[in-house]
């Protein structure tokens, strides 16, 4: 569509202005509403975090928009007040933990995968694809299950070895198709020169990957980072909680919602992933593009 | 000079040790590098599949191992009406949310394609909604959609839209739009992305050709455009519709199911039955009732598959 628009503003009949003012109108405009609606959220989020109560809930005398008096007395009380620390360490311990064992796991598989060539390979990555289409809503009873026998409930170990579960299935999809691009003729040229499979792996084809691994490990970061059913269904203490379901199930209390302390809690369970994902942008963006494009 | 290397170069050809011809042996080899992640997949994928499917047709509760009990789960949920109910939001909500995330996604896509300033930041900045974990920001929405200090009632108050506060989440059908929009916020940007991969994919030429021949924008989008975007779309399409059919957390931040069960999907009815219900069999069963439709939209994706592969020819694998 972009060298159709740009075709058709440059279209010699058609008069400077009235391209400008129509790429204006159809370009700029709606590109501010979707910004707007996309954004308002998260806008809205920070104010509610830094609002004192008497602001929050007195639309008459202050405008909403806008913080006459900000305070931090929400984030101080979840900060000091509720286990709001050990969520957010427990959280964190989960998601590097699942990711580091799905990466393990995929990039293993992905190389055999791809390069061992075995037979039947193909229909190997068929079903770690199909994998992936099996959602967690229709997992978690038996699991939840599972995990009392084994003995797991109510630990992280619960988190970390079913987060793979949909982790492993989209890195080694992903590292496929990033092992496909490093030239296979490296690898025979190593083999010629007397190194082991695994040196190849270690030496060859891991260092040229890196950027794969670098988006497959962000993906699973964030996917683990938000995960929620499997949270939920599996923890039940209020220390080993993480930071999505905490503050869902410990934070709202009463019919009387504490909306500041809420937006506070939210607003900082966001930012290690804003902040992670915008050192990353363009590996997290070429990560969903090529996984699509597969 | 040739004679002081080559004793060197024998020593660096020793016979490796047992370990390593071990690891050079390709079948050895295979399994080890496929036994994490087919073991990690077996036991926490494949088995509570299966292990899922047979707790639907017994009626296990917690604490208590089920007996066989055939279809009764299943004949006791048709006579259920939260959970026909439940059946018809999912379908309603995938549907409605899905038609808007494409229009809209697509819209979006469509814009970020041509030639603007700070690009990339604005491809960053438009899929923050979707990195950011989706319980956090339906809580925000549960704060904008809050009966007395919605902000959007504060809105439509000030500018005389509306008398009173706006009714977002208290009554059955305002809810399920809520629920809806929400959705639709949170998977506008991957749908807009993902499309945006495919657009750029798309050669000028075409479009060059096509202006030749006197196309209107319009002739365009839809004989160049859209059957190029084709194959993406129906790949990003079927991942949406299956996990905007088995969504959960929305709903359950937002609403949890209420007021008076109208916003279950099939997949909160699911976990309020089996974990805090106790019902494990019954939840099971609500859950293996998805797997018809995610195995529909599964077949949607292959062959929209098998069209692109008919498309451009074997080479593209």
């Amino acid at each position: 569509m972009t060298e159709a628009t740009n075709s058709a503003t440059a279209a010699p009949e058609m008069l400077s202005w009235d391209s400008k003012s129509r790429r204006v109108v159809m370009l700029y405009v709606p590109l501010a509403c979707f910004l707007l609606i996309l954004l308002f959220p998260f806008y809205w989020m920070g104010v509610t975090a830094f609002k004192p109560n008497a602001e929050l809930y007195d639309f008459a005398q202050h405008n909403p928009f806008w913080i006459t008096s900000p305070t931090l007395d929400h984030i101080k009380h979840l900060l000091f007040n509720t286990s709001y620390p050990s969520w957010l360490w427990t959280t964190m311990l989960v998601s590097i933990a699942a990711t580091f064992l799905s990466l393990f796991a995929s990039t293993l598989a992905a190389y055999s995968i791809q390069r061992l060539r075995f037979r039947g390979s193909q229909y190997v990555g068929l079903a770690i694809y199909l994998a992936y289409l099996v959602p967690p809503s229709i997992l978690f009873i038996p699991l939840a299950t599972m995990v009392v026998q084994l003995g797991l409930f109510d630990t992280p170990f619960a988190l970390i070895l079913t987060y793979p579960t949909f982790l492993v299935p989209f890195c080694t999809w992903l590292l496929i198709g990033y092992f496909k691009s490093i030239p296979y003729e490296l690898e025979e040229c190593a083999l010629i020169d007397g190194a082991s499979r695994l040196q190849i792996l270690r030496q060859i084809t891991l260092p040229l990957a890196i950027p794969g691994l670098i988006s497959a490990g962000i993906f699973s970061f964030t996917l683990s980072w938000n995960e929620f059913i499997y949270a939920l269904a599996f923890i039940q203490s209020s220390e080993n909680k993480t930071v999505p379901v905490a503050i869902l199930t410990e934070l709202v209390t009463g019919d009387v919602y504490q909306w500041g302390a809420l937006m506070a809690g939210s607003l900082l369970g966001s930012l290690p992933v804003a902040i992670f994902y915008s050192f990353f942008v363009d590996y997290y963006v070429s990560s969903l593009t090529g996984a699509v494009k597969e | 000079m040739s004679a002081t290397t080559a004793p060197a170069w024998t020593k660096t050809r020793q016979q490796p040790g047992a370990l390593a011809r071990l690891f050079d042996n390709k079948a050895f080899l295979i399994i080890v590098c496929l036994a994490p992640a087919v073991g990690l997949l077996m036991t926490f994928l494949t088995y509570p599949l299966g292990l899922g499917i047979w707790l639907a047709f017994t009626d296990t509760t917690i604490g208590r191992a089920g007996i066989w009990v055939g279809l009764e789960n299943f004949e006791y949920l048709m006579g259920d009406p939260i959970f026909l109910n439940s059946v018809f939001y999912s379908v309603f909500y995938t549907a409605v949310a899905t038609v808007g995330k494409f229009g809209l996604g697509l819209w979006l896509a469509l814009l970020l394609n041509q030639h603007l300033p700070m690009k990339s930041l604005l491809r960053a900045i438009i899929l923050l909604p979707w990195i950011v974990p989706t319980v956090l920001s339906a809580i925000a929405f549960w704060w904008i959609y809050d009966p007395q200090f919605s902000i959007l009632s504060y809105l439509s108050m000030k500018m005389g839209l509306t008398e009173g506060p706006i009714d977002f989440i208290n009554t059955a059908w305002p809810a399920r739009w809520s629920l809806i929009f929400a959705n639709i916020w949170r998977g506008i940007p991957f749908v807009a992305i993902s499309l945006l991969a495919g657009l750029q994919t798309i050669s000028p030429s075409l479009y060059e050709a096509a202006l030749l021949d006197g196309a209107t924008p319009w002739q365009r989008f839809r004989h160049i455009t859209f059957p190029m975007l084709m194959p993406i779309l129906a790949i990003v399409m079927t991942f949406s519709i299956i996990f905007t059919f088995t969504d959960f957390q929305l709903v359950y931040a937002i609403t949890r199911g209420g007021p008076v069960n109208s916003t279950h999907l099939m997949a909160t009815l699911a976990f309020q039955r089996g974990i805090p219900g106790g019902q494990l069999g019954e939840g099971a069963a609500i859950a293996v009732a998805m797997i018809p439709f995610l195995v529909f939209a599964t077949l949607f994706s292959y062959f929209g598959l098998a069209r692109r592969k008919w498309q451009q020819g074997e080479s593209n694998d």
